[in-house]
């Protein structure tokens, strides 16, 4: 497979007041088409920030990323964000929230038929045919992470960026947004990278894992490739010895390699 | 027995089923609910018991009655044995001769209470109106661009504390007459809230709104119309109650100056008849027009931003 997404020594630094802080440093990483990677790191270490680069939202100060051979200059519509926070517009139904995302896409060719078609498409992906005319206050927390998550599925996007989709929610329904993501990723082969703090919900999705040394000036520790075989299910990974052998390269990494390191920043 | 669960249930249910019923597109999901809901809101009246809420009423009405009578009471002491201010009796006679008739017209400087009421009014709406139409675009931009904001801040920071009266004399001097000279006065004094409101509402817009809007690469006309305008509303709202009281307030001093007909001028007349009680009827009905504008501007932001939150 081609490489898709290309990040070549970039650095991230910010102006502060006591001086330049620099968040990144040195990140290269390639992302294949179809690839489902999981940025994971202790809080802190620039995941966010390198997952704002390759939307565009923010520029780096030195480097540079590729998508699909071209350079990111800005955000835009075929790299699209799921916010860890939803940021669903409350003045909009769970319907209209998508439907912004896809007239903005597909308005210029489609008619207005086509369009309601495709948000319910994408309403449906997600199992949330029978909330789709509901405000966001009206729905619980992971309905509207799903809602994020169809708008930004809705876009047709060459990459699905989410930035700790699933942070805010209780365990079970995590769990079922996860099994979720790996049905939806399948169909849609979208090239995906996901932020994360959870071990698991890296292990089990990804094809890679990207761990990143803590900040300040963090940068790519390790890459671990994830060699379990797809379609991945939960209860049966859970004895799977490679998973667990996956699962403790990553602890390793995070508590022994990175501790000392988050003591001195502490 | 029955009544009672279902009054409870009733009080209960009462917040969900207004945040739906005023989203139209609700229908499909709801609908069993919301028959159910009618039904009980049908029942409820009858079956709810009349005494409870009587009782309800009364405690809600009686803090601000037994203010009033307070009142009342000690301008009845205080005026007791004569003097210059009428007591409540007197300002009583002369109001129900007053409201009789008024809409009544003498000539110019002769009119009812109602033609000043509204000839105020109307110089409010005006001066008021265009403040809008100018105050809250301004606002939008000041609150999108750093620069301008930064350049045009100090100049509203200096010249907001200068009460509008100050303005009179120019307003005056460019208009030639003393009418929309006033007119203007409330123009200056109801623009300030407006800009400072709306441009704080738009700086105060979540990033991660506008990081959807950069996202989508959404053209500038639609972060407007689509996300901050509805973000902003309730910030806007509150620049425009506040320019409203602050208008109110302006024009009967405005008035008392240009003369003519209105509410401030009328004042100003009886004060030279010296007709006391017709200026302590015609301060009841400044503060009960003010507060009724306040009070529909307060119930027209409840209702818009119901609909967009």
């Amino acid at each position: 497979m081609e490489k898709f997404v290309e990040i070549q020594s970039v650095e991230q630094a910010f102006d502060t007041k006591k001086g330049k802080f620099v968040a990144l440093r040195d990140i290269d990483l390639t992302i294949r088409q179809g690839e489902f990677i999981a940025l994971i790191g202790h809080s802190g270490c620039g995941k966010s920030t390198l997952l704002n680069l390759i939307a565009g939202l923010t520029r780096p100060t030195k480097g540079v990323l590729l998508c699909d051979g071209r350079e990111i200059a800005g955000p835009g519509p075929e790299r699209a964000v799921v916010f860890q926070n939803h940021s669903l517009l409350p003045w909009r139904t769970c319907f209209e929230n998508v439907y912004l995302a896809v007239e903005r896409v597909f308005g210029e060719k489609e008619g207005k038929a086509k369009l309601k078609e495709r948000t319910a498409a994408a309403i449906n992906l997600v199992g949330l045919d029978h909330a789709s005319s509901k405000y966001p206050h009206e729905i619980s927390g992971g309905m509207k992470q799903r809602v994020g998550i169809a708008r930004a599925l809705s876009m047709q996007p060459k990459v699905l960026l989410m930035d700790e989709p699933f942070g805010a929610l209780d365990a079970l329904t995590r769990a079922k947004l996860q099994d979720e993501l790996m049905k939806i990723c399948e169909a849609t082969k979208a090239t995906t990278v996901m932020v994360t703090h959870d071990v698991d919900e890296a292990v089990l999705l990804s094809d890679r894992i990207v761990m990143m040394t803590n900040g300040p000036a963090a940068t790519i520790g390790e890459i671990l490739d994830v060699k379990l075989a797809r379609p991945r299910h939960r209860l049966t990974l859970a004895h799977d010895p490679d998973y667990i052998g996956y699962r403790a390269a990553v602890l390793e990494f995070l508590y022994e390699k990175q501790a000392h390191v988050e003591k001195m920043a502490a | 027995m029955n009544a009672a669960t279902l009054s409870g249930d009733f009080g209960l249910e009462k917040p969900v089923d207004r945040s739906m019923g005023n989203s139209p597109a609700t229908s499909v999901a709801v609908e069993p609910a919301k028959e159910k809901k009618m039904e009980k809101m049908v029942s409820v009246p009858a079956g709810e018991p009349f005494g409870d809420k009587i009782k309800v009423w009364a405690r809600a009405a009686l803090p601000p009655c037994l203010g009033l009578i307070i009142l009342l009471g000690l301008w009845y002491v205080a005026t007791f044995k004569g003097g210059s201010i009428p007591g409540p009796g007197q300002t009583w006679e002369a109001a129900k001769v007053l409201f009789a008739d008024p809409f009544y017209r003498n000539g110019p400087n002769d009119q009812g209470i109602g033609w000043n009421v509204m000839s105020s009014l109307q110089r409010v709406g005006i001066g008021f109106g265009f403040a809008a139409l100018v105050g809250i675009p301004m606002g939008f931009i000041l609150g999108r661009s750093k620069f301008l904001s930064d350049m045009i801040n100090p100049i509203i920071s200096l010249l907001r504390p200068v009460s509008p009266l100050a303005w009179l004399p120019i307003g005056l001097l460019v208009f030639k007459k003393a009418d929309p000279a006033a007119t203007y006065t409330i123009f200056i004094c109801s623009i300030w809230p407006m800009i400072m409101n709306t441009a704080q509402g738009v700086q105060r817009v979540p990033q991660d709104y506008l990081n959807v809007a950069r996202v989508l690469a959404l053209s500038e006309w639609k972060v407007v119309t689509k996300i901050l305008f509805p973000a902003v509303l309730p910030y806007m709202l509150t620049g425009i109650r506040l320019s409203i009281g602050t208008a109110w307030l302006v024009i009967v001093a405005a008035e008392m100056l240009t003369g003519g007909v209105g509410i401030g001028f009328w004042v100003w007349d009886e004060w030279n008849n010296l007709k006391v009680e017709h200026i302590i009827i015609a301060i009841f009905v400044i503060g009960i027009v003010g507060l009724i504008l306040e009070q529909s501007l307060i119930m027209l932001a409840k209702k818009l931003t119901k609909e967009s939150s």
